[in-house]
Parts: C-alpha cells; structure tokens; sequence
C-alpha cells in the first residue's frame, strides 16, 4: 500500500507553505497555488509528506492510500 | 471544401429530424414506442451488454455506473437526470425533454427499478421553460411507485457537473463538489445517486423494450449505437441529428447542410478544434467517427477568426468559474485576458508563450472539477489548428476575420449559483 499527495483545491488558499516544507513533490504556479505532483510516495519522502500535511494551515492537504 | 457524404437516413429512433417541439403525451408516447417494460436488476447486463455510453460528455459506460449503484443503493438510491445543458451550443437535451418526456421518465424509472432507487429528481436548465414544462407535465400525467420531482437549475455552466447537481438539489449552490465521494457514492442528500444525462436515459428506455443487441447494431463493432448530435454554426439546418455513433464528423455536417467551414469544434466549449483541411498531423478530419463525446459540432465558416472565435468562449467560461478554486479563478481570466489581446492583435509573442506556460500548469485536474482542463483543451486546440493565423496577428495585428460577426450561440444572461 503506497501513499500519494492530494491537494482539496476548494479549501487551499494558496499561500504555499507546502512548496516550502515539500518542494520534492510540490511546486507553485503563477499565482502562488500548489502544484501536487501525484507520484505515489517514497518512504524516503514520507515524513517530508506527512510534515507538510500536518503544517497545512487550511487542512487542505491529504495524503490518499492508493492500491498497488 | 466539404466532400458531401452520402447517407441513407435510417429511420430516428429518439427523435426524427423535422420533429416539432410539440410535447407528447403519454397515450402518443405508448403508441409509439409500445408498453413501459417492467425493469429488474436483469435490466443492467443488458445495458452493459448494450456499450451504451453516457451521452453528458464524458462517455462512461453506462452499465458499468448503473452496477456500481445497485451494489450500494438498497432501494435508498436517487436516479438524477441531468437536463442542464449550459453549454449553448448545445440543444439536444432541451429538444428531447420537451417532445419524448415520457421516453426520459420511462429511463428514469427503468434505472431506478434497476438500481434499487426511490426517488427521481430531474434538473432542468431554468431557462429551458418547455423542457421544464413538458417534463412536470408528463410527471403528472404518471401514476409510480417513486417519488419524481422536477426542479429548475441555475443556468451556470458548471451546474451541470455532476456533484455540482447533486449539490444544487440538495438544497445548497450549483458548484461542485470535492471528490471522492462522487455521486455514486453519496450523492443527493448522502444517497447513492445514479446521474445520467437525459439522452442516456431516453436511450436506456429503448433498450429496455427492444433489447442491448438492438442498440449495439444502431453503430459499428468499435462505436456501438447511436446519438444525438447537435450542429451549430455556419449551417443551412442547424439542429439536432440522430446518428450511429460510427458515423463520420462529415456526415454530420453534410446532414446539417454544411458547405464549408474551414474547422469545426467538436464536443462543444470543452471540445477541441480540427481544421477541415484534412491534416493526420493537426490530430482529425472529418472523417473521423463521432464517437462518444461529439454531442456537440460547431461548423466555423471560412470568413471567420477562429482565435476570435476561440476568445469569447474562453471570456464565458471564465465567468463561469465556480470561484472556489486558485487555479481556476486565477487561471481562467488570465488566459482569457492574454486570449482576448491575441484575438485583437495586441499580443506579443512573450504572451503567447506565456500563455501556453499557464495552459500546461492549469490542466491535470488542478480544481474540484473539470472546467479548468476543459478550458485549456479547447485553448490548446485552438492554438494548433489555427496556428497560422496566430502567426498573422502576432506579426501584422488581427485578420480581416476578426471583425467578422460571431457564429457562437448567444449564451443565457449570468444566473446565480441558487
Ligand atoms: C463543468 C462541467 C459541466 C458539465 N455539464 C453537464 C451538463 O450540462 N449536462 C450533462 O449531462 N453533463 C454535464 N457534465 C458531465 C456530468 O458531470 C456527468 O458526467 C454526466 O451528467 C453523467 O451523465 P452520463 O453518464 O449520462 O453522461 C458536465 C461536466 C463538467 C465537468
Ligand atoms: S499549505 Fe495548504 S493552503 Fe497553503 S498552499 Fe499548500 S495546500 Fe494550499
Ligand atoms: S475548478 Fe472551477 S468550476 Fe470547478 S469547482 Fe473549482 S472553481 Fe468551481
């Protein structure tokens, strides 16, 4: 079982903390908004991930199991 | 030019070309189309067994979303019929709600018994008042089990979406909604919810009474069945056609009476663009089949600006944004705004490239839903097809074309979101 990044876009307001604590999966656009990249995740990066979803002031970031 | 294409008008089984918009009644209806066929859960491997494809756009397999309700509906299911059809180019939904509203209800209620559902809610386009009408009346005119409601929705172009519909009848605002869950899942007021739009549900009546194989035969082998088609643009006949789904995009046009277009859209303001010079490179030519997701063709005449053409749409769809999502809400304008300075000839080629820069970072399911990646299809469309005519603007300001009137349907003024 293997993780990925997921971003509610409704709830984000695109401040961008989250391309600060995890620029290996998320990057910004134009605007400021978070870019995800989906690619399940690594344990490596794991704990990278799940700070980020933590420090999400909007709770807009989740982490999704996907089946592998 | 357009080669014109022969066809031998099989006789039309949802709706015939010259059909009045006259509704018709139930005694009609069972006259025409014989007895309503009690419906079982028997009735999904035919569906399946059909390769009926859902006819809202996005042309998933309808069998396969009537079994994913069944396994969780427990006769607690709601069966919404989706009548929006905010996109103004398209007209088929509106025609066939309001002449064969009983062949949709006959759906509605095949589904329902089918899927384990109590409930059918059919939202109709506010200002479809006919469809709304006719809808209500043969309602009235049923005695069911079930509870049908008929109920009017903002005409936005994103209240059609389904979770945004499921939404809506639940009592809150035409936007979408995040997913998972999807409607299947929870959909109206938490239910599982079977969302079809209205032709998918005419058809599924069909096969109801004459059976999968009988639907399957209407098309080829690879594009099983047949569909409604609406033509727009430059036209002889605008309208709505019935066509095997194997048919070409030429066939189409030649039943529209369309003598020249130098592109058309295919599959309305989320579609894409093809040049009617047939070019492999360019991605399609007339002869292409029309597939699933051809519900919609807009024939552009060769006088035209396509990029002209190609501005005001993304002008409407981005006012039609839902504005809860950063990149839809941020995005949509900006490309609309750089689109609009190409169309007058006022870009340079730095926004143009900066133009393709946003269209690769909005697209990939950046929002709740798909209006953003629609938008960015129909721009990255437009952008290769005519592509010799940005050049022209980008050089020597904009075309003769540009000053031509526009051939897109006039939308519906702005609703609101309740
Ligand atoms: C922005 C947006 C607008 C949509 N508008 C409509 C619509 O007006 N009518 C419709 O039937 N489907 C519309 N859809 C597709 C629906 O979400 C859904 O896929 C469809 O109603 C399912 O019915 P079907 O399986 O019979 O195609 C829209 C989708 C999106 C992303
Ligand atoms: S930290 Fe959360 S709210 Fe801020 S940009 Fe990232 S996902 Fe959006
Ligand atoms: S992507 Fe746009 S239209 Fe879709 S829910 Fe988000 S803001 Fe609304």
């Amino acid at each position: 079982m293997k993780s990925r990044l997921r971003v509610n876009p409704i709830a984000c307001d695109g401040r961008g903390l989250c391309a600060e604590l995890f620029p290996e999966r998320v990057r910004l656009d134009d605007w400021g908004y978070p870019i995800v990249d989906g690619h399940p995740l690594s344990p490596e990066l794991m704990p990278l991930a799940l700070r980020a979803v933590a420090n999400c002031p909007k709770l807009a970031l989740s982490l999704d199991t996907i089946e592998s | 030019m357009i080669e014109p294409v022969a066809f031998t008008q099989a006789e039309a089984n949802l709706i015939p070309d010259d059909a009045s918009w006259e509704p018709e009644d139930f005694a009609h209806h069972l006259a025409r189309y014989g007895p309503v066929p009690t419906a079982s859960p028997a009735l999904i491997p035919e569906i399946q067994a059909s390769g009926l494809k859902g006819r809202g756009g996005a042309g998933f397999p309808a069998g396969l979303k009537w079994r994913a309700v069944a396994d969780r509906a427990g006769g607690r299911g709601v069966v919404l019929v989706n009548g929006v059809e905010a996109d103004p180019t398209s007209g088929k939904d509106r025609l066939l709600m309001t002449a064969r509203p009983h062949l949709v209800l006959d759906g509605a209620l095949m589904a329902a018994r089918s899927v384990g559902a109590a409930e059918i809610v059919v939202g109709v386009n506010r200002t479809a008042v006919e469809a709304h009408r006719a809808m209500a009346a043969a309602v009235s005119e049923r005695r069911e089990p079930v509870r049908i409601e008929v109920v009017g929705v903002p005409s936005r172009y994103v209240a059609g979406e389904e979770t945004a519909l499921a939404q809506f009848v639940s009592g809150g605002p035409a936007r979408p909604t995040l997913t998972p869950p999807r409607p299947f899942q929870r959909g109206v007021r938490g239910r599982p919810t079977l969302v079809h739009n209205s032709e998918t549900l005419a058809w599924a009546a069909l096969i109801g009474r004459r059976g999968g194989a009988w639907y399957r035969a209407l098309g080829s082998e690879q594009h099983p069945g047949a569909m409604l088609v609406t033509v727009a643009g430059a036209c002889a006949r605008p309208g709505v056609y019935e066509l095997p789904c194997s048919a070409s995009v030429g066939e189409a046009l030649a039943r529209a009476g369309v003598t020249q277009a130098q592109a058309v859209l295919i599959g309305g303001y989320f579609g894409t663009w093809v040049p009617m010079e047939p070019s492999p490179s360019m991605g399609g030519d007339a002869t292409e089949p029309l597939g699933s997701n051809a519900g919609v063709i807009l024939a552009l005449p060769a006088a035209s600006c396509g990029l002209a053409e190609t501005a005001r749409i993304m002008s409407f769809l981005a006012g039609e944004s839902a504005r809860q999502c950063g990149p839809c809400f941020n995005g949509l304008p900006a490309l609309s705004s750089v689109m609009a300075r190409v169309a007058v000839g006022r870009a340079g080629s730095a926004e143009v490239d900066r133009l393709r820069r946003w269209a690769g970072q909005l697209t990939g399911h950046r929002g709740a839903c798909h209006h953003p990646d629609g938008a960015v299809t129909l721009l990255e469309s437009a952008l290769r097809t005519f592509e010799a005519d940005l050049t022209f603007h980008l050089r020597r300001g904009a075309c003769q074309g540009s000053r031509q009137p526009s051939v897109l349907p006039a939308a519906a003024t702005e609703d609101g979101w309740r």
